[in-house]
């Protein structure tokens, strides 16, 4: 072990590691991110996770953001595991009518202000979900949703600038103040 | 049917009214009294189940015994038939989803309660025949969901501790109720269901391709092991000839997504018992396997890039040299992390003898994937009942005895090193040619079903085609079904904050389960 951490002191980080143009993308990104959300927030940025019933493509894609490469927490974002601690709840899958109730108690659970974000192509009508008996069909069939980010699942490098247009959307001091 | 005390699956294939195009094993229509015989011999251990699903009036089951798969279905006017589950415990669930789906009323099922529907669709029985068409007319309200009673524990000072179906972590949904002894966990029952998309619903009187996208969305870690069990099934049911360089071109995807999912598993296991370091480590490789299998076909996950008739991305010069140095890289990396693993005494001190599966509940339950071979349980579809090009490639399946955390960590370390070789292999021999062929419409309905080794274990897709190429009924059964319930017995005696150690190390799949 010793001889692993030790490497790991005299080799460059991975994130800046070049020439791969992705990395410095995402380092861009999520430098970006971070200021956003200290000017709007004051804060960093807590986010909740809330399957509502996706094939697990996109939470694949969110863990991969709390990997070396894109490290995510260096720049104070971070997922939090309870709704309580979040500022925006980033919903994924077609929203089953099974799980309608679960996602609505982790809205109400949420402090003011909130956001939601709908993550990959079912969250936002279904996708190839839609018309089935078990599904609500989108995450805003249920909650106000603030933003949509594409894909299926979206790469982490797209969820990254989605949390970004999200914050850049957002007016500060007033932002989402429902219910 | 002569030798009363011992038949083969053939005997009792054999003994029904054979179905034709069904391939590329057989199915028979049974009576009543063959069906129990085969019930008889799963309960004493001789075969396998692989499976057990619904139509309107009818229930299917796929076996496995030494020899052969087949499949048996009985004709259930009313929906009643004898439950498998009664004599063996494995079918329990599956006969539970199937009730919850088709109305089918197994007779003498133990467990009666609801599994997939949670009272919330406003319908009954939706795959029923004719039961959307109703739902659709009627304006009703659904009744309130009663609340799902949960097995009791009896004892002094036992306290319960409810869990999901919303997670701590980034993970899907599902309700884990523990009752606990102090710190001891004395009893775990799931509640799953919860990601229920109505997936099979979806497909029926689907076009293939828009099936065969429905089956990539079943369990999104899983999508080229679903893709191509879907794949198998509708071209062995169509008799389509795969071009060559297809089918090696799928082993190669499939590989990847074992090196993925098997990387990311073993740091996920380590982070849950508060050993970061490997994590780390292993997330980079994992993230290496993603980029590579992007930059060669075209997307991180692989998804839709196996397609009935063959594949959708081809693999050129510069793909070929990038899984090469992926490759030469893992090899260089790996085997630290796996001596860092071995020779870390605070973690071992965590996964030794940490949530034990007997090897007699694993042959029991068919357990397929690393919960089976690390409980002693020798199985690999790649190998038996087997498909190309597996047929033509060295491996090793590893098979350990202990059953705890710790042997699962290993079983998927060496199938890493598996992995690695056979993408090598494949590399080295991947033949020219073509990639897709078109598939035809049949002209009657034709059956076709898969086994298929997913990183989790073996996959099932089994699908009729009808007239005009539209999916008639299509099922796949996810190899959770038969390991979420050994779950609840691997734990049992263990501590709580050993769970999620557990829990990640059988690594189930909700969607796949929940459909």
């Amino acid at each position: 072990m010793r001889k692993l951490l030790f490497e790991s002191l005299i080799r460059p980080p991975l994130i800046e590691r070049p020439p791969a143009a992705s990395d410095s993308a995402v380092d861009e990104l999520a430098r970006a991110l971070d200021g956003t959300a200290r000017k709007r927030l004051g804060r960093s940025l807590s986010i909740r996770a809330v399957d509502a019933g996706s094939c697990n493509g996109c939470e694949l894609e969110m863990q991969a953001l709390n990997n070396a490469f894109y490290d995510f927490e260096r720049f104070g974002l971070r997922f939090v595991a309870s709704p309580r601690h979040a500022d925006v709840l980033l919903v994924t899958g077609p929203v089953t009518k099974n799980m309608r109730e679960a996602l609505k108690r982790t809205w109400d659970a949420t402090p003011n202000p909130k956001w939601v974000v709908a993550l990959g192509d079912c969250a936002r009508n279904g996708g190839c979900f839609a018309g089935s008996y078990a599904v609500v069909g989108g995450v805003s069939e249920v909650l106000p949703v603030d933003l949509h980010i594409p894909g299926c699942p979206p790469s982490p490098v797209e969820i990254l600038k989605g949390l970004l247009a999200l914050l850049d959307g957002v007016n500060p001091g007033t932002g989402a103040a429902r219910s | 049917m002569s030798k009363r005390k011992m038949p083969a699956l053939i005997d009792l294939i054999e003994a029904g009214r054979a179905v034709e195009h069904h391939a590329p094993w057989r199915r028979a229509v049974v009576a009543p009294k063959t069906w129990n015989l085969a019930v008889e011999q799963l309960a004493e251990g001789r075969w396998s189940l692989l499976g057990l699903w619904g139509e309107p009036e009818t229930v299917h089951m796929a076996l496995l015994d030494a020899a052969d798969i087949g499949v048996i279905s009985l004709k259930c006017p009313g929906g009643r038939y004898p439950s498998v589950g009664q004599r063996h415990p494995p079918a329990l669930r599956l006969e539970r989803a199937a009730a919850d789906l088709f109305g089918l009323l197994p007779q003498g099922l133990p467990d009666p309660r609801r599994w997939l529907d949670h009272g919330q669709w406003g319908i009954s029985h939706p795959l029923a025949a004719g039961a959307l068409a109703e739902a659709a007319s009627a304006t009703r309200t659904p009744p309130p969901a009663a609340a799902y009673r949960f097995l009791p524990a009896e004892g002094e000072s036992l306290h319960q501790i409810p869990v999901g179906p919303v997670h701590a972590g980034i993970i899907e949904p599902g309700h884990f109720r523990f009752t606990a002894s102090g710190e001891t966990i004395v009893r775990l029952e799931e509640s799953l269901g919860y990601g229920h998309q109505g997936i099979e619903g979806l497909m029926a009187g689907s076009p293939v391709e828009r099936a065969a996208r429905l089956a990539g969305r079943t369990s999104g870690d899983s999508t080229v092991a679903y893709s191509l069990a879907f794949a198998r099934a509708a071209e062995a049911a169509l008799g389509v000839e795969v071009p060559s360089r297809a089918v090696w071109l799928r082993a190669l995807m499939a590989e990847l997504e074992r090196l993925a999912t098997h990387l990311g598993d073993i740091g996920a296991i380590c982070n849950d018992a508060a050993f970061a370091l490997m994590h780390a480590h292993c997330g980079v490789l994992r993230e290496r396997v993603l980029r590579a299998s992007d930059a060669v076909f075209g997307h991180r996950l692989m998804r839709d890039r196996i397609v009935p008739g063959g594949v959708a991305s081809d693999l050129g010069e510069a793909g070929m040299t990038a899984v090469r140095s992926l490759v030469a890289e893992i090899r260089q990396r790996f085997p630290h992390l796996v001596e860092l693993y071995d020779n870390t005494a605070s973690l071992q001190d965590r996964t030794v003898a940490t949530g034990r599966l007997k090897p007699e509940l694993a042959r029991q339950y068919a357990a397929g994937g690393y919960v089976g071979r690390a409980s002693g349980r020798d199985f690999d579809a790649r190998r038996s009942p087997g498909y190309p090009p597996y047929d033509e490639l060295a491996f090793d399946v590893p098979v350990l005895q202990e059953g705890d955390v710790n042997a699962r960590v290993w079983i998927r370390i060496r199938e890493v090193e598996q992995s690695l070789s056979l993408i090598e292999q494949i590399l080295e021999r991947l033949p020219g040619g073509p990639i897709r062929v078109g598939i035809p419409e049949p002209d009657e309905p034709r059956e076709g079903m898969a086994l298929v080794e997913g990183f989790r274990g073996d996959i099932l897709a089994w699908l009729r085609i009808g007239a005009g190429g539209m999916v008639e009924r299509c099922h796949v059964r996810d190899p959770s079904w038969f390991q979420w319930p050994l779950l609840e017995a691997a734990i049992e005696g263990n501590i709580i904050a050993d769970f999620p150690l557990c829990n990640k190390s059988f690594n189930c799949s909700y969607s796949g389960h929940d459909l």
